[in-house]
């Protein structure tokens, strides 16, 4: 078979060129939004929000809707703060709590990650206790309190072991949710590039597997705050240091209903603070790099 | 490695059975599914790739070309038969890009280097020079969604060739891009296996693509797989996949294609 072509050579330059001219065609640059335009897209609108809130229950308030023990107004409730603030007690109510939510939350991470990897990876035990786990999920852990005073009494190991028995299966799940979802595709361009056993997991299975592990990171937090604050709530020792739930409980027998809205307040950004703080940036990072954010396009 | 002599190199086609085979694969057959109720994939396949070869396997689907080069690079054991790739472990190239998207392009390359034994202070640049050679010299700390199709099949190349193999197995590697960015990734590949004097088996369901780029064209017929002709093609490279000369055997090798496909109405 000889040439009879009739087309014309191509050169080598000539690719390169067009080569390039469909890559400046076809990639697209990330664009980063500018500070004032972050500020008015994403911080206005909650800060909108709160103060609507604030708005109604101030009206709720001024039209004397209840009696004013049952609601007291914004600034009860900021006089409340300020009170516990020249207490000097604030800050010890708050730091107890975060101390214990935060290391029982690390605990469970890593009691929950080792379970969810082999949960994840041996079908037989997946088969055996990968229900139970998800079911437990559902279980409130409040429900949890009598069986942990009963078997520890009332004291911090009782506290942790709720927000464990909260925590763990959120964290442990999230995980092998993130290890289902790997593209098998990974997984054999891994093995082919000589990534197997520990190696693969380490180089790809695990960083794979990161974003539905975050999740389930981020859900093992509210748990372990929700156990906690249960747990607070409903076990009373002079023994134990005065965190929230048991500041948000001392109200009620006070009726101090500036100081019980003050607690709530008090929960509420709490965790919604750690999870702001810590986990979104962690979280909008990973997609971030992975082009899995909206804002990225 | 000089870059010279890729455009006119018409790169030769060696004697096949002159030295010692990159690729050996000697009658193999793959079957799947439980004994008693089993398919089978692959029938008595003989086939080898010279060192330097660029050999394309065409087939309709069904015809187990995937399945065969999965066994060839290791992911899967043929039922009976043997394979043999005396440089070692080949480099792999999917239809999807396959690249890791917590990396960026650059550290793409350099964990498959360093899974490559290759020490950590030579990896930086190494990754450099393979995106050079795949003409992605900027795009080092590129993320993975911020390439084009066409980019990110270049940087895939690019992490295949960081194994070091000289063996290149690739799986319809560019099925999934759009014709224009094809063509010139043809280009590409017929100047970097010549650059590299690599041996490729490339898997495509493609005839002119099969035709542009090959020294042989290997025909397999589905169900089961089996070698049902070969072409060996000595136009000059690279060629135009819109030359009469890629037209002209494209014309035969699907007249035959079709008749391989035609058989399997009465079954």
């Amino acid at each position: 078979m000889s040439s009879t072509d009739t087309a014309p050579a191509r050169n080598d330059g000539d690719t390169a060129e067009v080569g390039a001219g469909l890559d400046a065609l076809d990639s697209v640059a990330a664009q980063r939004s500018s500070l004032g335009e972050v500020l008015r897209t994403k911080a206005l609108p909650p800060l909108i929000g709160v103060l609507v809130v604030l708005a109604l229950w101030q009206g709720a308030y001024s039209l004397h809707l209840t009696s004013s023990y049952k609601l007291p107004s914004p600034a009860d409730v900021w006089r409340s703060l300020q009170d516990l603030w020249y207490q000097g007690t604030l800050f010890s109510i708050i730091w107890t709590s975060v101390w214990r939510g935060l290391s029982g939350f690390l605990l469970a991470v890593v009691i929950g990650t080792p379970i969810g990897l082999v949960v994840a990876r041996v079908g037989p035990v997946r088969t055996a206790i990968g229900p139970v786990l998800q079911g437990l999920q559902s279980l409130p852990s409040v429900a949890w309190v009598p069986a942990a005073v009963i078997w520890l009494g009332i004291n911090d190991s009782m506290m942790y072991a709720v927000i464990l028995l909260g925590a763990v299966p959120s964290i442990a799940n999230g995980l092998v949710a993130g290890i289902d979802q790997v593209p098998p595709l990974f997984l054999r361009a891994g093995r082919t590039l000589g990534a197997t056993g520990l190696t693969g997991a380490r180089h790809v299975l695990i960083p794979a597997a990161l974003p539905g592990y975050l999740a389930g990171l981020k859900q093992g937090w509210a748990f372990s705050w929700r156990s906690l604050m249960a747990a607070e709530l409903v076990a009373s020792s002079p023994d134990l240091g005065r965190g929230l739930g048991r500041f948000l409980e001392d109200q009620r027998e006070f009726s101090d209903m500036s100081g019980v809205l003050l607690g709530i307040v008090l929960i509420l950004f709490v965790g919604i603070a750690i999870e702001l703080l810590v986990f979104t940036p962690v979280e909008r990072r990973v997609l971030r790099d992975r082009g899995l954010l909206a804002s990225t396009k | 490695m000089t870059p010279a002599l890729t455009t006119e190199a018409d790169a030769p086609v060696l004697d096949s059975d002159g030295g010692a085979p990159a690729v050996r694969i000697s009658h193999v057959h793959k079957s799947f599914g439980r004994p008693g109720a089993q398919t089978h994939v692959l029938d008595d396949i003989t086939l080898d790739v010279a060192p330097g070869e660029f050999v394309t396997l065409l087939g309709a689907s069904g015809c187990g070309k995937s399945t065969l080069l999965n066994l060839v690079a290791g992911l899967d054991k043929p039922s009976r038969g043997s394979i043999e790739v005396p440089g070692g472990r080949p480099a792999l190239m999917f239809q999807e890009h396959a690249l890791f998207p917590w990396l960026t392009a650059g550290k793409n390359i350099e964990l498959a280097l360093k899974l490559a034994g290759v020490p950590r202070p030579e990896r930086r640049a190494e990754a450099e020079r393979l995106l050079e050679l795949v003409r992605l010299g900027g795009a080092y700390g590129k993320r993975v969604h911020e390439l084009s199709g066409g980019m990110r099949q270049r940087v895939a190349m690019a992490r295949a060739l960081a194994q070091g193999s000289k063996v290149l197995l690739m799986d319809e590697p560019f099925a999934a891009l759009d014709a224009i960015t094809r063509d010139v990734l043809h280009d590409e590949i017929t100047r970097i296996w010549a650059e590299r004097q690599l041996s490729v088996l490339f898997v495509t369901h493609n005839v002119r693509e099969a035709v542009r780029l090959a020294q042989r064209v290997v025909l397999l017929s589905s169900r089961p797989g089996r070698v049902a002709r070969e072409w060996r093609i000595d136009l000059p490279q690279p060629r135009r996949i819109e030359s009469s000369g890629v037209a002209d055997l494209s014309i035969e090798i699907t007249e035959e294609l079709r008749g391989e496909i035609r058989r399997h109405v009465q079954h």
